[in-house]
């Protein structure tokens, strides 16, 4: 009898140095068997991001490069122009994206990179020790907004919102990992995001709402009850962007 | 031999183009060849020159503080550039614009009628090709011949009727010379 | 051979790269070497390469990272403002030993400077600039025609030591023209096996990265990229000298200012004056034994440079105090050489080299 659950070949057998009930794990496992599951593992290159998910090359059984801090979307430009026929992905946090990364993100969407961006947004700096980041909710409390992010520190950074703006971007959809349920669609956004790729059509993000349990000081079903309650209300789940021709 | 030509005007005179025939001509005679154009922030409209070398040796320095031959296509330029012609040089100018005398007398210096001469020869805007005529015939750097088959390069076949235009325009400068030199000749005779 | 052509000092890089098999360019506009790039979007796509305009220098120097982690040969270009910009990427590719060609067609600066010729990015590019423990190899072309030759030669030091290399020009060297001959050797092999080409033929996952966190791997990598170093050193110093084998005064002088100084030192020459022009062709490593072996009869040694002064201190550390070293420079501007030339008199005056 096959077992249920078996690690996939794309994936090397070490543990994982993220904290417990991180979400990090499900995320990379799930790019990890997309990649299995279309065949592409010969042709697959990953990059990677500074932060929790620095260390995304020692756990893919494929290609992979470890950019500097944003830059992940620039690097990516590179390698797919070299080499257009492979999938090559990148895989940052919010820290990494979506504040000192936002160029480098923004311009690889309005030019229409192929490449697919798969952003983990935990509403903060995780391997830093949990500060404030462009995506923090209103009030949240992290170690430089430590009486809430008020007024003075600004507004959360919808990402997906933003870049569904754009021609260059063909696919954009907003995802999470709080149950099961959302674990299966997180799979098959990722799925759809690298079959856009391929197809040459542009642009794809898959931004995965991630709990972090150590910098939010919650025990991890509580981090992700505070996705599913906290987070959505700001970050609405759902595909912002999907090419014509491809089912919605 | 060494020589340098120091070619000024203000942007859109040609001063520049007249530069590049200069330095194809050079090549054509198999001479070391250097093209320093000088240029400023704004694209259109400001000052141009041009300093172009020509030598039998390496080039060391493309850049002279005392060029044996000045061409001025604007009053700015004498203004700008009469003092730093080599003693013995010459110095052309463009008679149509200018409309100042000479300081210097220790250098030959030539007042061309080029726009007049330019549309006499059926090239209104070929100032410049008048004043290049006049400067290959001033002086001996260069066999004429040189630049004619740059014309021809640039112009491939499509522009013949163009091409013959600015021949037309760079022997009215020569012809200029050459009448220039028989009267100065019969004024000391 | 070929005939020669007339070409600008950027067209030059743009042509001497698709020679030495350059087929990606990644790059940002900046006066003054907005050539190179317009020259490569126009021709790349000839040759069936890529030529992408980022939307910063940061973009463009990683641009860069990624091409060359894929195996490609791979080239930026830009000017002193957009080379601070590059200094991360420079760090990153540094480390990661990724084999690529830099271009700085220098102008004036601190801050937004100008646009004229410069020489004032030696500290940045020869010394480091970005953070960490790494070298750049940086040629100094003089011409034209070295412009293509250097650059080259850069991709072939790039990929002999896997290491990154900056070819030096300057505004005017970048505008001015010059006859060329484009080489017609083969461009030198690349190979790279530890490429991120994608895990074909059943190998393990190659990984470019530069994150060392146990203490003792990361002091591992930089003695292993210091031994590359130590051997570049040994195989790559470069120079050519003038007339120094009965020089009183060396001048040291590279790039655009050594054809201004060759003139000057011919000049003095003519002027009964021992002078005698050390080039360095190569800033780093810097031919400092050459130097010290051509001046070691020499009364003194002038440094000339468009910088307030910064190549005369590794001039000053190759002659090791054996004689006065002094620094003729100017800022903005290529000087003619009669102005290198009168201090080259006023200084043989006061070592007592000729008479008042």
């Amino acid at each position: 009898m096959a077992k249920g659950y078996q690690r996939p070949s794309t994936l090397l057998d070490r543990p994982w140095h993220f904290c417990p009930g991180c979400n990090h794990g499900i995320a990379h496992r799930l790019v990890a068997e997309v990649v299995e599951e279309m065949g592409m593992v010969e042709k697959t290159v990953g990059v990677g991001s500074v932060g929790c998910g620095v260390f995304a090359y020692e756990y893919f059984n494929f290609d992979g490069i470890g950019p500097s801090h944003g830059r992940a979307p620039a690097v990516a430009t590179g390698v797919k122009r070299v080499l257009p026929d492979h999938l090559v992905f990148t895989y940052q946090g919010d820290g990494d994206l979506a504040a000192i990364g936002t160029t480098e993100m923004v311009h690889s969407a309005v030019r229409g990179e192929n490449i697919t961006v798969i952003f983990v947004n935990n509403t903060l700096y995780g391997m830093t020790g949990g500060q404030m980041a462009p995506t923090t909710l209103t009030g949240q409390v992290t170690t430089t907004s430590p009486r809430g992010r008020g007024r003075e520190q600004g507004f959360p950074f919808r990402v997906s919102e933003m870049l569904a703006t754009l021609e260059g971007a063909a696919y954009v959809t907003r995802v999470a990992l709080f149950n099961p349920a959302q674990v299966v669609r997180a799979k098959k956004a990722i799925r759809k995001a690298f079959e856009v790729q391929m197809q040459g059509l542009g642009f794809s993000l898959v931004e995965v709402l991630s709990a972090c349990p150590t910098n939010w000081g919650l025990a991890p079903l509580e981090a992700l009850k505070f996705v599913e309650e906290k987070m959505l209300p700001t970050y609405p789940l759902g595909e912002f962007k999907v090419p014509e021709g491809v089912k919605a | 031999m060494k020589k340098e030509f120091l070619l000024a005007g203000f942007g859109g005179q040609g001063v520049l183009t007249m530069g590049l025939f200069l330095a194809y001509a050079g090549i054509a005679e198999g001479k070391k060849v250097s093209y320093v154009p000088s240029y400023g922030a704004e694209m259109r409209g400001g000052t141009a020159n041009c300093l172009v070398t020509l030598s039998d040796r390496e080039i060391s320095s493309p850049l002279v503080s005392d060029p044996g031959v000045v061409v001025v296509m604007n009053q700015a330029s004498l203004l700008k550039f009469e003092p730093v012609v080599r003693p013995g040089g010459i110095l052309l100018i463009n008679g149509s614009l200018v409309h100042r005398d000479t300081k210097r007398t220790d250098i030959t210096s030539y007042f061309i009628p080029a726009a007049e001469l330019a549309a006499e020869a059926g090239l209104p805007r070929g100032s410049n090709m008048v004043v290049l005529g006049a400067l290959l015939e001033a002086t001996d750097a260069v066999d004429p011949s040189g630049t004619y088959n740059y014309l021809v390069k640039t112009f491939k076949g499509k522009y013949l009727d163009k091409m013959a235009l600015n021949m037309a325009a760079m022997e009215a400068g020569r012809q200029f010379i050459r009448q220039q030199r028989a009267v100065r000749q019969a004024s000391i005779a | 051979m070929s005939e020669p052509i007339l070409m600008k000092g950027n067209e030059a890089v743009a042509e001497a790269a698709i020679a030495a098999g350059c087929r990606y360019f990644f790059g940002y506009p900046i006066t003054p070497q907005s050539e190179v790039l317009e020259q490569l979007a126009r021709r790349l796509p000839e040759v069936g390469g890529a030529y992408v305009q980022a939307e910063s220098e940061v973009s463009a120097i990683n641009m860069v990272f990624g091409a060359a982690s894929a195996g490609a040969r791979v080239m930026t270009a830009s000017s002193s403002p957009g080379i601070s910009l590059m200094q991360e990427g420079i760090s990153y590719i540094a480390s990661a030993q990724l084999p690529a060609v830099l271009v700085n067609i220098m102008r004036g600066a601190p801050g937004l400077g100008g646009i004229h010729p410069s020489q004032a990015d030696y500290f940045q590019s020869v010394k480091g600039g970005g953070h960490g423990d790494y070298r750049l190899v940086v040629l100094a072309p003089s011409s034209v025609q070295e412009l293509i030759d250097h650059t080259v030669l850069a991709f072939e030091l790039a990929e002999k030591y896997r290491t990154p290399v900056m070819v030096f020009g300057d505004a005017m060297m970048g505008q001015m023209m010059e006859p060329v001959v484009l080489p017609d050797t083969e461009p030198y092999p690349v190979h790279r096996p530890w490429a991120t080409t994608g895990m074909k033929g059943g190998r393990g996952p190659n990984i470019v990265h530069t994150l060392y966190l146990p203490a003792d791997k990361l002091e591992q990598h930089c003695q292993r990229l210091f031994a590359k170093y130590a051997e570049i050193e040994r195989n790559e110093q470069r120079s050519v000298q003038y007339l120094t084998e009965d020089a009183d005064i060396v001048v040291v002088a590279f790039g655009i200012m050594s054809r201004v100084a060759r003139a000057a030192v011919e000049m003095a020459r003519e002027h009964g004056i021992r002078a005698g022009l050390f080039r360095p062709v190569t800033l780093w490593p810097f031919p400092a034994a050459a130097l010290r072996e051509a001046a070691s009869q020499a009364r003194l040694v002038m440094a000339a440079e468009i910088s307030m002064g910064q190549m005369v201190e590794d001039v000053r550390l190759a002659i090791q105090g054996r004689v006065p070293v002094t620094l003729f420079n100017r800022i903005g501007l290529v000087p003619n050489p009669d102005e290198i030339f009168e201090r080259i008199r006023k200084e043989a005056r006061e070592v007592q080299l000729v008479n008042g």
